[in-house]
């Protein structure tokens, strides 16, 4: 928000006789401000940005939710009836629920803690290694449209990988249709999603162990610290609870967000929505149905899933080594 | 001296049957990761007949560069010059990163370093927004995107980056560990804060601004017009890469060619400014 948007709507408490003591702690804050405007002169531009594509996009999602909108006609309220045919009426959004928090319960945690362990294994390297080994780590989940590797991998014809070596071991005698049948479709997207998510969580770890202090382990040592499994819990995840905070937003967040990993691999939609997600679920009736009013309600779903999820990890994350 | 005593700590609390299973453990998993990009790369050199072998390998063993030569032959036969596409991404990317760095940077400037009412409240907004996706507000925002007249330009996609909150995010934590004694010292030479923001604090958060540049040039780089965009010549690489990889059978070869130049510029900007991130990194921690 602009600056100038901010002193005009404060300015005229401050001279509309409220009382005395409002007027002066007005006063303070204006003065306040007025000492700062460049603070809000070099955040306006970002702030403006930010309030236009995030903040109130989240507020007009809300209430187009309780509207019915085709995009043609003007929005026509009708209460919670999105959301009642949501919940009640949408069998293919409960399976979509039910596979992102199942998705999200499973990628969530692995990769958060994959993301850990292997930062604090590859930062008991030299420092060639541990600039390679992040690296190998890392790739995948910038190497952006990759989708076609796995979609190899687990072709259906003998050809694909999987089914060709299973062939030649003598496992299966015809190859399987992997991402045609219900029950491999969504143990495979965790599989490929696991592989593409050591990503920034894992950068932030990976810094952050560097940083913890180098003289508390040789305090812990004489303290009486026995084995690295002590040294872990007791000095070095306490030491980088600030960064296990970060990780844990930016892995839950993108376990609740999958979509392009089953549009991609799965197909849109997929064998009897076996891959069916919240967010795959929204793009169907966003930009294919163009019932607008429904899709935000989906949206909002999410974004109410999204939010809550990761405030109750951050009380959790508060106790780690307390 | 000091520093032999300090490995012999060190050891103390290393026994070697579990650095052994920890480094067996790296080095099964670190396969696991590696071996489709390797798979990815070994294709991209593979003659067309290597590609349908049965059983599959996984190196190749004539490598070739047809699929490169076709690459090149197909490109000079799409409709919109491929130049053209390769231009698109350019420009939105360099738009992009350019933009987001300058208005993140000034933003993260004053939240880091200033006092001034309304500072927690917009930082707590933007950290909530670490919290959800683009999904949540892509309806809303392809309406607003209408208002605004920008649907179907390059804007569409470059002005939403420039707002992107991780970036600041980030900015604003690796800014916040700036000596004071640095900014005061400009303050007192008479230097305007907005001054003291171009000549004193950028130059200082060089590993910061990389960073951002490294995380922008990811995001729009794989962009493929995040359903905005819908005149042809305004599309980008990462689409019409899609369009061949997709052309099945035939183009297997040419995909993967192609798969392997898209993918390479990013890891191979990563592999240049590793150190600047990490160091970064180190400061991303949330506080409570």
């Amino acid at each position: 928000m602009s600056n100038i948007t901010i002193e005009r709507n404060k300015q005229q408490p401050a001279g509309t006789g409220k009382p005395a003591r409002s007027r002066t702690r007005w006063a303070v804050q204006m003065r306040e401000m007025k000492k700062q405007k460049h603070s809000y002169i070099l955040m306006a531009p970002y702030m403006l940005l930010f309030a236009a594509f995030t903040i109130l996009p989240v507020i007009m999602s809300i209430f187009i939710s309780f509207t019915y909108f085709n995009l043609l006609e003007f929005p026509r309220f009708i209460g919670w009836q999105n959301y009642s045919r949501l919940f009640l009426e949408d069998d293919v959004f409960l399976t979509a629920i039910k596979n992102t928090l199942l998705f999200a319960a499973i990628t969530g945690p692995v990769s958060y803690i994959a993301c850990f362990i292997f930062a604090w294994i590859i930062n008991e390297l030299g420092p060639k290694l541990r600039a390679i080994m992040t690296l190998v780590f890392y790739a995948p989940s910038i190497s952006g449209n990759v989708y076609f590797i796995w979609q190899i991998i687990f072709s259906g014809d003998r050809y694909g990988i999987a089914n060709g070596f299973l062939i030649k071991l003598g496992f299966i005698l015809e190859p399987i249709q992997w991402l045609k049948t219900e029950k491999y479709i969504l143990p495979i997207l965790i599989l490929v999603q696991l592989w593409l998510s050591l990503g920034t969580g894992f950068l932030a770890f990976i810094a952050g162990l560097q940083t913890v202090d180098k003289t508390l382990y040789e305090a812990g040592a004489v303290d009486g610290i026995r084995n690295r499994w002590q040294e872990l819990w007791y000095i070095t995840l306490p030491s980088m609870r600030p960064q296990l905070m970060f990780g844990a937003v930016i892995q839950l967040t993108t376990s609740l967000a999958v979509a392009d990993v089953s549009i991609n691999l799965a197909g849109f939609p997929s064998v009897n929505y076996a891959a069916q997600t919240i967010v795959t679920h929204l793009i169907d009736f966003g930009t294919i149905r163009f019932e607008m009013g429904y899709a935000s309600a989906i949206a909002t779903v999410l974004f109410v899933i999204m939010l809550g999820a990761n405030l109750v990890i951050q009380r959790l994350l508060r106790k780690v080594g307390d | 001296m000091n520093s032999i005593l300090k490995m012999r700590k060190k050891r103390v609390n290393r026994s070697f049957m579990g650095s052994f299973s920890l480094f067996v453990l790296l080095a099964i998993v670190g396969a696991f990761m590696a071996l489709p990009l390797v798979y990815a790369i070994n294709s991209a050199f593979k003659p067309l007949d290597e590609i349908f072998l049965f059983p599959p390998t996984l190196f190749v063993r004539n490598p070739t560069l047809t699929n490169f030569v076709d690459l090149m032959t197909l490109l000079g036969q799409s409709w919109v010059p491929f130049s053209r596409y390769i231009f698109n991404t350019f420009f939105i990317t360099g738009m992009g990163v350019v933009g987001h760095v300058i208005l993140a940077s000034a933003a993260a400037y004053p939240l880091a370093k200033h006092v001034f009412p309304g500072k927690a409240l917009m930082f707590q907004t933007v950290v909530l927004s670490l919290m959800f996706t683009g999904a949540v507000t892509s309806i809303p925002n392809y309406m607003i995107m209408s208002w605004l007249g920008l649907i179907d330009t390059y804007w569409a996609v470059i002005v939403p980056a420039f707002a992107y909150p991780l970036g600041l995010y980030l900015m604003k934590q690796f800014m916040e560990q700036l000596p004071d004694s640095l900014l005061e010292a400009a303050k007192i030479d008479g230097a305007s804060e907005y001054r003291i923001f171009w000549q004193v604090v950028m130059p200082n958060v060089k590993p910061a601004w990389l960073t951002l540049v490294i995380l922008l040039f990811q995001l729009l780089w794989g962009t493929d017009g995040n359903g905005f965009i819908y005149s042809e010549q305004l599309k980008t690489l990462h689409y019409a890469s899609g369009q061949i990889i997709q052309g099945g059978i035939a183009r297997a070869g040419v995909g993967a060619a192609v798969a392997l130049i898209l993918m390479s510029v990013p890891i191979t900007l990563f592999v240049l400014s590793q150190s600047r991130i990490i160091e970064t990194m180190a400061t991303s921690g949330m506080k409570d």
